[in-house]
């Protein structure tokens, strides 16, 4: 377990105000000179040494995703865009960082910012977070004012603006190229890629999307060294520490801090008070936000939650997002309101997940009756499989993967409900 | 709820213009983005006549809530040097704005998997039942509308449902129908967690950041 000296957001709760005043007490915006002072070159190598993985999804590696930047500007701007549009279902920890610690993620902003040539940074948070969004607001007066953000920022002699960009309800402008066409004014639909928005990215411009964990950590790794970082964890490539989300059927649902790999069932048991009516009462865990597929009992009984652990039993990490499913679960309904969210969501600019997203709810909710034939289970995997990898973002897989998971551990189930309508019907 | 957007429809005003309070928020906006990018100024401009609507329904006669008129939309346009149907686009790609009228008060129920598991179909019912309508429905007095939305973000205080600005987290069927009857009466009722929880804490108390938690008082 994590010992509190080494976890970053000491008022993930809330105890304490979000105020400059306060967040300076816990150390934020402290030598946050000195850093720059040390150059892009040195934050950059910094980051890669904490070994340091996006936070937003994916995982990608934040140092050398900097280090993508051009060096040098060819008289365009460059762009840092924070997404705080958090709202892969699961998922509730960037709201903690936007309430509670914004300063941590502003002071992030001017060192990314800086690391990377750019002189502003928008955040785009989620239109719903409005209250948040509103203190988030305040908490960058707070930094102008006191001469932090803005000209000569924190004394470095950068100039540097953050501006904050509100959503209005679209799931996919967390794909990082529909969140800068939304920024654009326009609809958030995603771009083709290449170009990546580090070469073209918001108004054209080398822009770099990093999630609000992963820049609000950046200030904390720097003052205390990559290496501090690299050595909580389970290895290099799963390092640090990391917010997860315990929702579902545990007794004490929650937010908490650990270090990254810790063992799932340690998770749940020490942090969120255990699955409801114990652990044998468990039936499956949706361990990384929807997206991503389920694991059944046995496999979280000793599982570790990190990127590559739970890669290797065919699922991920994803945000953190941990979904805890009891024995009273329907789990094939469970599936299929996912479904329907990724149909609801689907952006529409591709055919196979436009038609696809919209077959496969169909398909889950007779499913969900057993109105359907053992055959239509194939059908259905089919059809994840002409979805995945055919469309234009990750939306398209996102939908595919809860449905693969559920087939590849439920499919009795699935059979046996088939045969109960059979049964009643007859 | 989304009700597609009509250009016609009969509730459609002649005219709408920012107010120059509004007017003053939506040159704010402008000037946020850089020259010749003003168009990303529109998604706050369309919150702003939103929130312009919602502040007339308040004091109409019966009331309603905050949506954006076709008016108001050409009226963005214009300001912008945007193609009308552009600003159209943008408003009905996004669940937020509203395209026709709604109840004052919009009841924005989250169903997704978190919350369901964790008894949001009740907290529907019991909307349903004690407001007496359907999803997608507006009371008769204007007072409420009811919609399912997608997972909101605050999944560890689940079930929970958004009502115009703020959440309301951690519900059973009482604290919603108590949350109900205060806004009927149009009182405040307190935000955030129902159950008197910190935040995102597990209710039990804290599991980490013992020396916090004592200065806070919560350990
Ligand atoms: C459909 C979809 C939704 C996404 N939603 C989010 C989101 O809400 N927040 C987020 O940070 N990343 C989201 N992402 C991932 C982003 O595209 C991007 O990878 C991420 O913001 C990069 O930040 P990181 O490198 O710090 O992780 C989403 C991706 C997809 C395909
Ligand atoms: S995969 Fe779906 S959400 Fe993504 S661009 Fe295509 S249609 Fe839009
Ligand atoms: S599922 Fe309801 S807030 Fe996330």
């Amino acid at each position: 377990m994590l010992n509190d000296e080494d976890r970053i957001f000491t008022n993930l709760y809330g105890w304490e105000s979000f105020s400059l005043k306060d967040a300076k007490k816990r150390g934020d915006w402290d030598g946050t000179k000195a850093i720059l002072k040390k150059g892009p070159g040195w934050i950059i190598e910094e980051m890669q040494a904490s070994g340091l993985r996006g936070r937003g999804g994916a995982g990608f590696p934040t140092g050398m995703k900097w280090s993508f930047m051009p060096k040098e500007s060819d008289g365009r701007p460059h762009y840092l865009v924070v997404n705080a549009d958090e709202s892969e279902p699961g998922t509730c920890k960037d709201r903690d960082i936007l309430r509670h610690e914004p300063h941590k993620l502003l002071e992030g902003c001017l060192i990314a910012g800086f690391a990377m040539g750019a002189h502003a940074a928008y955040i785009y948070i989620r239109g719903e977070f409005y209250n948040e969004g509103s203190e988030l607001l305040r908490a960058i007066e707070e930094a102008y004012d006191a001469g932090l953000l803005g000209k000569n920022a924190a004394g470095s002699g950068w100039d540097f603006d953050v501006i904050l960009h509100r959503g209005a309800g679209a799931y996919i402008c967390g794909e990082e190229t529909a969140l800068i066409e939304s920024i654009e004014g326009k609809k958030g639909q995603p771009r083709n890629k290449p170009p990546f928005p580090a070469m073209a990215g918001l108004y054209s411009c080398p822009t770099t999307v990093n999630n609000v964990e992963t820049i609000a950590v950046a200030p904390t790794i720097l003052r205390r060294g990559g290496p501090w970082f690299a050595g909580l964890g389970l290895n290099e490539k799963n390092a640090g520490t990391k917010l997860f989300c315990i929702s579902g059927h545990v007794e004490q649902p929650c937010n908490v801090e650990e270090e990254m790999g810790i063992p799932l069932k340690e998770l749940i048991e020490k942090h969120a008070g255990g699955v409801r009516g114990g652990w044998d009462n468990l039936l499956a865990v949706i361990p990384g936000g929807s997206s991503t597929p389920m694991l059944p009992k046995e496999t979280c009984e000793t599982i570790n939650m990190d990127f590559d652990s739970l890669r290797e039993v065919g699922t991920g990490l994803g945000t953190a997002g941990v979904i805890v499913m009891d024995k009273s679960t329907d789990v094939i309904q469970a599936i299929c309101r996912l479904s329907q969210f990724y149909m609801h969501e689907s952006c529409g600019q591709c055919t196979p997940c436009r038609e696809g997203t919209g077959w496969l709810w169909r398909i889950m909710t007779r499913m969900v009756a057993g109105n359907a034939t053992v055959d239509e289970i194939d059908q259905l995997f089919e059809v994840t499989k002409e979805i995945e990898g055919h469309t234009i973002c990750a939306l398209g897989d996102a939908a595919a993967w809860p449905i693969q998971g559920l087939i590849k551990h439920f499919r009795p189930e699935m059979e046996h409900r088939i045969m109960e309508y059979r049964k009643a019907a007859a | 709820m989304k009700k597609l957007f009509e250009l016609n429809a009969d509730y459609q005003p002649e005219n709408f213009k920012f107010t120059k309070v509004f007017q003053k928020k939506v040159d704010e906006a402008i000037a946020l983005y850089p020259k010749g990018r003003q168009q990303s100024a529109v998604m706050p401009m369309l919150d702003l006549a939103q929130r312009q609507v919602a502040e007339e329904g308040a004091k109409a006669d019966p009331v309603y809530g905050g949506w954006i008129p076709r008016a108001a939309m050409d009226h963005i346009a214009e300001q912008l040097d945007m193609a009308a149907i552009k600003v159209y686009e943008v408003a009905s790609f996004y669940s937020m704005y509203n395209m026709a009228p709604v109840g004052k008060y919009l009841v924005q129920l989250c169903t997704t998997t978190p919350c369901w598991l964790c008894g949001s179909d009740d907290i529907v019912n019991t909307c349903k039942k004690h407001l007496g309508i359907g999803m997608g429905e507006t009371t008769e007095d204007g007072k409420f509308s009811l919609m399912e939305v997608e997972c909101l973000g605050a999944c560890v205080n689940a079930p929970m449902v958004q009502i115009n600005d703020d959440y309301y987290e951690d519900l059973n069927a009482g604290s919603m129908k108590e949350i109900l009857d205060l806004l009927a009466e149009d009182m405040q009722p307190k935000t955030g967690s129902q159950k008197a929880r910190k935040a995102s804490m597990a209710q039990s108390g804290p599991t980490s950041l013992e020396e916090q938690a004592k200065k806070a008082g919560v350990a």
